[in-house]
């Protein structure tokens, strides 16, 4: 589940089975939901994993991320946390079908 | 000496609501958990009740909500809770036994947007597990595993373990195997309510306990990934206690099939103190001012040797209902604890276990959760 194949600016990823992505009024934050548990995802981790949605490609997202925040380089943010986060099995590249 | 820090006694928001839908289950296992006078309580919330429950627990922030029991299929409006809760926005779980999920009842779950669903099996071969809940289920819970992969929902199995099963690891992992199973958890029996009163039947031996895990370590290099394998040991044979629910009031909510507002499943047993039905208040008002849900937040109730430990940040001095059980003063720590001057409460029932057959287990038949055995408890005092 969470094999850490090396990926590119072309791959397009989703969230794992079974995970759910959603703000959470009380909390005044994004989260992401899985069995049993939660993480919460302030700040730009959130604005990251809302991009996720299974047609951006990693490039799409890091050129919404820099039209959203003019002025940033968030490209090293980013690949880090998408890396982070494949490691965790929270993602993965986009399965066939 | 290093400081002893704090633990907050002002909490947060609660982010799991377990509902406890139901005290009724066709089941008889011997190591449940529901309170042995299960029998005596009132009569079940209704389906608004429930729903008001869920709102309100919203409202406050949880995020997870666990429908269990009893067995909450027993429920025929569960479908409803459950597409209820999908609109609200919880991530729900229902734990279940799987008796009773059909087809059509699985179907209507995924369509209201259950999100995850955790099969508990007693043992993986027939005899032992037909021994274990009293009924003839285990073809039945293959089926069930089938339509829960058939409707994709991951397959999250639970084993209950204890001595007359805890030899059948291998068995049972390999059943879980041939299932597909993507989680697995095996988790031994905690001695509350049912599997207390059997307590001397179900604890297994140290040496019983080494094995399991060594198989346990094996079966998980051969699958690696394919296959998540949680091994939870006694806390029995453990020298520090378990951070029970993460602190009192601290994450959990629990709502009973009668409508109490309880921190901990187990909390009803609690003397002295009273907690507060939904039916006469707000989950507000019960979470963050109740004098039940405020009794052992922070850390000024405790005693030594908690008071003063370091480690009191990291596991709150253990559970109050096992302190309670096992020394009558729920203030007490936890004789889990090696540090407490009652931790022998423990030991002796571990050397106890050592024993190649546990001699009062002769005189002392297991007892079976049902109405009849829990209406005979109900009367003698515990
Ligand atoms: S532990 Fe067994 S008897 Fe108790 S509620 Fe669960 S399935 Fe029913
Ligand atoms: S004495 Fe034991 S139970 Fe109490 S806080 Fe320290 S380690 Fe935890």
């Amino acid at each position: 589940m969470s094999e850490t194949t090396p990926f590119t600016d072309d791959t397009v990823f989703e969230l794992q089975r079974h995970f759910r992505f959603q703000w959470e009024p009380a909390q005044q934050g994004f989260v992401l939901l899985y069995p049993e548990g939660m993480v919460k995802l302030p700040g730009s981790s959130g604005e990251i994993m809302k991009r996720i949605d299974g047609k951006l490609t990693v490039r799409g997202i890091i050129e919404d991320l820099q039209t959203a925040f003019p002025g940033m380089d968030l490209k090293g943010d980013v690949m880090g946390f998408l890396e982070h986060v494949h490691g965790k099995g929270w993602i993965r590249p986009k399965q066939a079908g | 000496m290093e400081k002893a820090g704090s633990v907050p006694s002002k909490p947060g928001n609660p982010l799991w609501l377990l509902a406890e839908v139901t005290y009724k289950c066709p089941l008889h296992c011997v190591f449940c958990y529901n309170p042995i006078d299960y029998t005596r309580y009132g009569e079940e919330l209704t389906t608004d009740d429930w729903l008001r429950v869920l709102r309100q627990g919203r409202e406050l922030g949880a995020t997870q909500l666990g429908f269990s029991g009893g067995e909450p299929l027993m429920r025929d409006d569960l479908e409803i809770m459950v597409t209820e809760a999908r609109k609200l926005g919880y991530y729900s779980n229902l734990i279940t036994s799987g008796i009773g999920l059909s087809e059509k009842r699985i179907a209507a779950f995924k369509e209201g947007g259950l999100d995850h669903i955790q099969l508990s099996f007693q043992d993986s071969t027939r005899e032992m597990n037909d021994f274990l809940s009293s009924t003839k289920t285990f073809e039945l819970k293959q089926k069930v595993a089938k339509l829960i992969k058939q409707y994709d929902y991951p397959m999250v199995l639970n084993c209950v373990l204890h001595r007359h099963n805890i030899d059948h690891v291998q068995q049972i992992l390999e059943m879980a195997e041939a299932m597909n199973a993507e989680y697995v958890e095996l988790a031994n029996t905690q001695y509350y309510g049912w599997a207390y009163v059997n307590r001397e039947q179900l604890l297994p031996t140290r040496e019983q306990l080494k094995r399991a895990e060594e198989v346990t370590n094996k079966f998980r290099e051969r699958v690696g990934n394919k296959m998540k394998i949680f091994f939870v040991v006694p806390d029995y044979y453990e020298e520090r206690p378990k951070a029970c629910m993460n602190g009192w009031g601290a994450l959990f909510l629990t709502v009973t099939s009668d409508g109490l507002a309880l921190p901990c499943h187990e909390a009803r047993q609690l003397p002295g103190l009273t907690f507060p039905n939904v039916r006469d208040h707000d989950l507000g008002w019960i979470w963050y001012d109740s004098p039940g849900f405020n009794a052992y937040r922070g850390d000024s109730w405790m005693k030594e040797p908690c008071r003063s430990c370091p480690e009191k940040v990291k596991d709150f001095g253990g559970c109050r209902c096992q302190a309670y059980m096992l020394t009558g003063d729920a203030t007490n720590t936890d004789p889990v604890c090696g540090l407490s001057p009652l931790h022998h409460l423990v030991t002796e029932v571990v050397d106890q276990a050592q024993l190649p057959v546990s001699p009062k287990a002769e005189v002392k038949p297991i007892l079976f959760r049902d109405d009849k055995n829990s209406r005979a408890l109900s009367k003698t005092p515990a």
